[in-house]
């Protein structure tokens, strides 16, 4: 089995988000970075399927020279190689960030075993934009299954599972080659071994310069949201507070009395 | 301004919250544009037109109804074939559909195949005075923890409406002149391509439980629940509720709750009555799950923890002893009124 995991370097924030003075980027001089949530468990869910099945994984990220750390995480829980697509710095839209990773993923395929699965987040932590997946498979011609929870690979099929929009789950089954998009709780990742940062620090990285172009949405700028509404409302302290919170759900209906 | 079309899911005859956040959407941009500018609709499914049918409350004119029993179980590449289908035929402005899954799913597929660009989660639109310019929008980054204002140059404009922002008619009810809408039969083509990823299957929820996404209470756990069993208390306490348990993410990373209770970012992003955090610090991941709860009540040691900054209601104090507390005052009233 041979599988391709894209990723994406994202800031870890926290408590809040700071901007840049000139309000194009989140100020992230005080940030570590990560690989964005739900393709951390696309990493995880390769390592296990080749080490049960055999094959080989490689992870593929756009992003600035920086964006190694995240290939080198990927590859110290597992991966086998790591593909960077370098840009110097200025944001791809989705329909560029999908063209680089396709062309990509053709190059890779011209000079060795072709792809059995590529997997995606089913959408980035920071940017959102829920597409560059379906693109890619649109563009490639393969079928894909987006939102998934779970995946099974089975005579030359995928069977996938994600969550149905009324509760329970629904299942699809496409044939390989495919594409899967994949959401958190899929699996729980597991933590890098000091054996595997190390040798995952002496890998190569192969590279490829993608050509930067804009289609849209064309960002004009980023703003915070402004938190409205008053303060809070102590309502006690202690299990003393029981009978305010119990008024207060009788007053807004949730309990009768 | 020539058509909006709202793809509009639905569940047991009724059009779904977020795709009624698209309607109201798709409403202001056409009330806002010169005139000719209509809301349009289309649907899938078997039941789909009795719900087409009441969207003239919605403002919707006209209603397509896919009925062709191939496209009936959900297929996201061939709706999106029939909506594209539906762009050349109906000559629209915009396709809009709300912050769902299948929303941005389908509208992915929808720009993709089509080569358009798609905004995704969408706040606010201004719809361009001059033909040709490009519309202004604020979408969500971060699930809403940050905003981008942004153009989008396209013919048509592929957007989806990110969830819980914009406000509707809990009742579902009209918002100024009822026209009925006229229910038209749409038959597209249909490429056995497009059928490939196509549900198959469902698996029923658990029975009895509610669900997360519709509870009107939600007692949700963070860190300092400290344990799987510590959950106990306040699955009791959702219990005598009618509500449900949700959870943080470092909850569902710890293995204490099944990812499916996780509210937040990467998770659910959830508007109960009141949403009841207990032990949880309130990281912008996990509030923008939970913000749009027209309540939330704190529960947690730490006065100055972030989520203090968002709850209407606080009480200082360990979870362990304020949850049982209420769960006793609650027994204990229903007791005193016998």
């Amino acid at each position: 089995m041979e599988i391709l995991v894209c990723v994406k370097r994202v800031p870890a924030t926290g408590g809040r988000i700071t901007l840049t003075p000139d309000g194009q980027e989140i100020d992230t001089r005080y940030l570590g970075f990560t690989i964005s949530p739900h393709e951390e468990c696309g990493v995880e869910e390769a390592v296990r399927i080749v080490e049960a099945q055999g094959g080989s994984t490689a992870v593929l990220t756009l992003g600035p020279v920086a964006a190694e750390e995240q290939l080198r995480d990927a590859m110290a829980v597992g991966i086998d190689r790591a593909i960077l697509l370098e840009t110097d710095g200025r944001e791809f839209d989705p329909v560029a960030t999908a063209a680089a990773i396709v062309e990509a993923v053709r190059a890779q395929e011209a000079s060795r075993t072709p792809f059995d699965l590529l997997m995606f987040g089913t959408e980035a932590a920071d940017t959102g934009d829920f597409q560059v997946g379906i693109r890619v498979a649109v563009a490639l011609g393969r079928p894909i299954v987006s939102g998934i929870k779970s995946l099974t690979l089975r005579d030359g099929m995928v069977m996938a599972r994600r969550e149905a929009p009324g509760g329970g789950w629904e299942t699809c089954e496409v044939p390989l080659p495919a594409v899967v998009s994949v959401k958190e709780g899929l699996n729980l990742p597991r933590y890098p071994s000091v054996p595997g940062r190390l040798r995952a620090k002496r890998r190569e990285i192969e590279r490829m310069t993608p050509a930067w172009s804009q289609t849209g949405p064309v960002k004009l700028g980023l703003r915070v949201p402004q938190t409205e509404g008053a303060p809070v409302e102590i309502l006690g302290r202690g299990p003393e507070a029981a009978p305010a919170i119990v008024d207060l759900l009788e007053r807004i209906g949730v309990l009768a009395s | 301004m020539s058509g909006i079309l709202v793809f509009v899911e639905h569940t047991a005859g009724e059009a779904d919250r977020l795709s009624r956040e698209a309607l109201v959407l798709a409403g202001s941009l056409a009330a806002a544009a010169a005139a000719g500018a209509a809301v349009e609709a289309v649907l899938f499914g078997a039941d789909a037109a009795a719900v087409a049918g009441g969207l003239g409350e919605q403002g919707v004119r006209t209603a397509h109804v896919v009925e062709d029993s191939r496209l009936g179980a959900y297929a996201p590449a061939a709706w999106a074939g029939a909506i594209a289908e539906l762009i050349e035929a109906r000559g629209l402005a915009a396709v809009i559909a709300g912050g769902s899954e299948r929303g941005n799913e389908v509208l992915a597929h929808l720009a993709a195949r089509t080569g358009r660009p798609m905004a995704a989660n969408v706040t606010d639109v201004t719809v361009a005075a001059t033909q040709g310019d490009p519309w202004r929008l604020t979408r969500q980054r971060w699930a809403g923890s940050l905003l981008e204002d942004a153009e989008l140059h396209a013919d048509v404009h592929v957007l989806t409406v990110a969830p819980h922002v914009i406000p509707v008619d809990e009742s579902g009810g009209a918002s100024g002149g009822a026209l009925a809408a006229s229910v038209v039969r749409f038959d597209p083509a249909v490429n056995d391509r497009d059928l490939v990823g196509r549900v198959t299957g469902h698996e029923a929820p658990k029975g009895g439980a509610i669900s997360l996404g519709d509870a009107k209470v939600v007692v949700s756990g963070g860190r300092g629940v400290g344990s799987a069993e510590g959950f106990g208390i306040l699955e009791e306490l959702a219990g005598l509720l009618g509500g449900a348990v949700g959870g943080s993410r470092v909850v569902t990373s710890n293995g204490w709750r099944p990812h499916s209770d996780q509210v937040g970012q990467t998770g659910l992003r959830i508007a109960p009555d009141i949403y009841i955090a207990c032990g949880i610090s309130g990281a912008i991941q996990h509030i923008v799950g939970c913000k749009a709860a027209k309540r939330i009540l704190a529960i947690n040691t730490d006065p100055d923890s972030p989520i203090m900054g968002v709850a209407d209601y606080a009480v200082i104090g360990d979870l362990h002893q304020v949850v049982p507390a209420i769960t006793a005052e609650i027994r204990r009233r229903a007791a005193a009124r016998g």
